[in-house]
């Protein structure tokens, strides 16, 4: 087990944060406060500092979730450990390229 | 330091004719047209204690666009930070400098009102607006600090270069000292509309009642309409390209971490860009997500002091607001520290809570209303930025 430092905010939320830089094949814990059962990731890709990564699978158009709030939805199917971010989450507010002619 | 939570903070302050109080005392050289900023600046090159801004605005406006910009400019001159102001204009503008200076002459500060054309041309104009400004300041400069109220305060809060540690370290702890400004009977004001979709429910939730929670739905729905009106992806310009670096995903995911700058108290107004609160505590005015234009609003609003977080690093200040910035990490605050004044990034680190910070944020806005000088004032960064809301004709 390793001792990267991340941060997990919700126990709803579908990504967590890394307070450091995590490299590929590492396992981490996350977990929720002090009680909570902790849920261990095999990172699948290098996170950098303040970057997201998946805790658990996300369905492709499924609401992903930070500070137990809907952040934006996926574009494609996330696993776990994987990097979450532009590439496979799209916001859902904003979007006037979204709105048909 | 520990502090009791209901000890009452004072401050020395400048005591105004309108009854407000500044933090500064500057004589402000106000361009009403962006023809007579460099005739402005030559005088704050000759005179020391005045100060002015560059800009690009005041002529061929109309409008909802006029009144914004109008109501910009009288803000700047009326804030309590400024002694006197001395409007300069061209003379053909739309925005006439002499109906800007009569309204900030409302308030009872010291007003003169020059032009370009009237003096003819701009060496015979920089001698007569300097001869008037070496007056002012010099009564300017008799005017004595007085003990004031924390009450008196209005605090301007703004994140701008943010990234993944923006809405857990910084973002919070401004959340917390917002928290203590309302607590002493002060006004912070929440701003960046932009930067609130995907938040707003939990800003609404806090408000004072029906009315002001419908204002706050409306001007998110004003903002994210405007997008949807030009047919783009608002993350094309927002979340920027930095943020998006820094690991923010989404505007969604930054308004989540900016919304935390509000606290906890209640929401008790949504008031319009430049516009004065009518009330005290906790205040939400429309502006941009942009970093100028929003600071700008809030200081033609009154705030006296404004707390800027940012994780990517920012040198912004105000021609007459103390901006104390605030780092959301460790290396960058060592990085830029020319720039940041505080840093925040102690609570990632895991050597500081959100609540230490934010009573270490507070104790630096008593510092420096009381006198200290923040890094954006030692370096003359005197930015200004108009949120325009027409097109110029």
């Amino acid at each position: 087990m390793s001792e990267y430092k991340t941060l997990y905010l919700s126990k709803e939320d579908s990504v967590a944060v890394a307070l450091s830089e995590i490299p590929e094949k590492t396992s981490v814990v996350v977990k929720v406060g002090q009680d909570d059962l902790a849920v261990t990731v095999t990172i699948l890709e290098p996170i950098r500092f303040g970057h997201k990564f998946a805790v658990k699978a996300i369905e492709h158009g499924a609401d992903i979730i930070k500070y137990g709030e809907v952040i934006g939805a996926a574009s494609a199917f996330i696993p776990a450990g994987a990097h979450v971010h532009v590439h496979n989450l799209e916001g859902k507010r904003g979007r006037g390229d979204k709105i048909a002619e | 330091m520990t502090r009791l939570l209901n000890e009452k903070m004072q401050f020395w302050g400048y005591r105004r004719q309108d009854g407000r109080v500044g933090v500064r005392n500057h004589v402000l050289i106000l361009p009403t047209i962006t023809c007579a900023t460099q005739t402005a600046q030559r005088v704050t090159e000759l005179v020391s204690g005045t100060v002015t801004f560059i800009h690009q605005h005041g002529c061929a406006q109309v409008g909802t666009d006029y009144d914004q910009t109008a109501r910009t400019y009288a803000g700047m001159g009326m804030n309590p930070n400024v002694y006197g102001v001395i409007v300069l204009g061209l003379g053909c503008e739309t925005h006439q400098a002499h109906r800007i200076g009569d309204e900030i002459a409302k308030c009872g500060k010291p007003v003169e009102t020059v032009s370009i054309q009237d003096h003819g041309g701009t060496l015979q104009t920089i001698a007569e607006v300097a001869k008037i400004a070496v007056k002012m300041v010099q009564d300017a400069s008799m005017i004595q600090r007085e003990l004031c109220d924390f009450s008196e305060l209005i605090v301007g809060t703004e994140c701008g270069g943010s990234d993944a540690c923006s809405g857990l370290s910084a973002n919070p702890a401004v959340g917390r000292t917002s928290d203590l400004v309302v607590q002493q009977g002060g006004t912070a004001i929440l701003a960046e509309t932009t930067e609130l979709i995907g938040a707003e429910h939990l800003i609404a939730n806090r408000a004072a009642n029906d009315q002001v929670a419908k204002k706050a739905y409306a001007v998110i729905k004003m903002m994210e309409n405007r997008s949807i009106q030009m047919g783009v992806d608002i993350r094309t310009g927002n979340p920027s390209p930095g943020n998006i670096e820094g690991g923010l995903s989404s505007l969604e995911e930054k308004s989540l971490g900016a919304a935390t700058k509000s606290g906890t108290t209640r929401l008790e107004e949504v008031i319009d860009y430049a516009q004065v609160p009518t009330k005290k505590g906790l205040v939400w005015m429309d502006t941009p997500g942009h970093d100028i234009e929003q600071l700008t609003g809030m200081v033609a609003g009154g705030a006296q002091i404004v707390l800027f977080t940012s994780g990517r690093g920012t040198p912004t200040g105000s021609p007459i607001a103390p901006v104390i910035k605030i780092s959301t990490n460790t290396p960058m605050f060592e990085r830029m520290n020319e720039n940041m004044d505080l840093n925040a990034g102690t609570i990632v680190d895991g050597t500081e809570t959100v609540d230490e910070v934010g009573r270490r944020i507070m104790d630096e806005i008593q510092h420096v209303s009381n006198g200290k000088l923040t890094k954006a004032e030692i370096l003359k960064q005197h930015d200004f930025g108009i949120w325009r809301i027409g097109p110029t004709f």
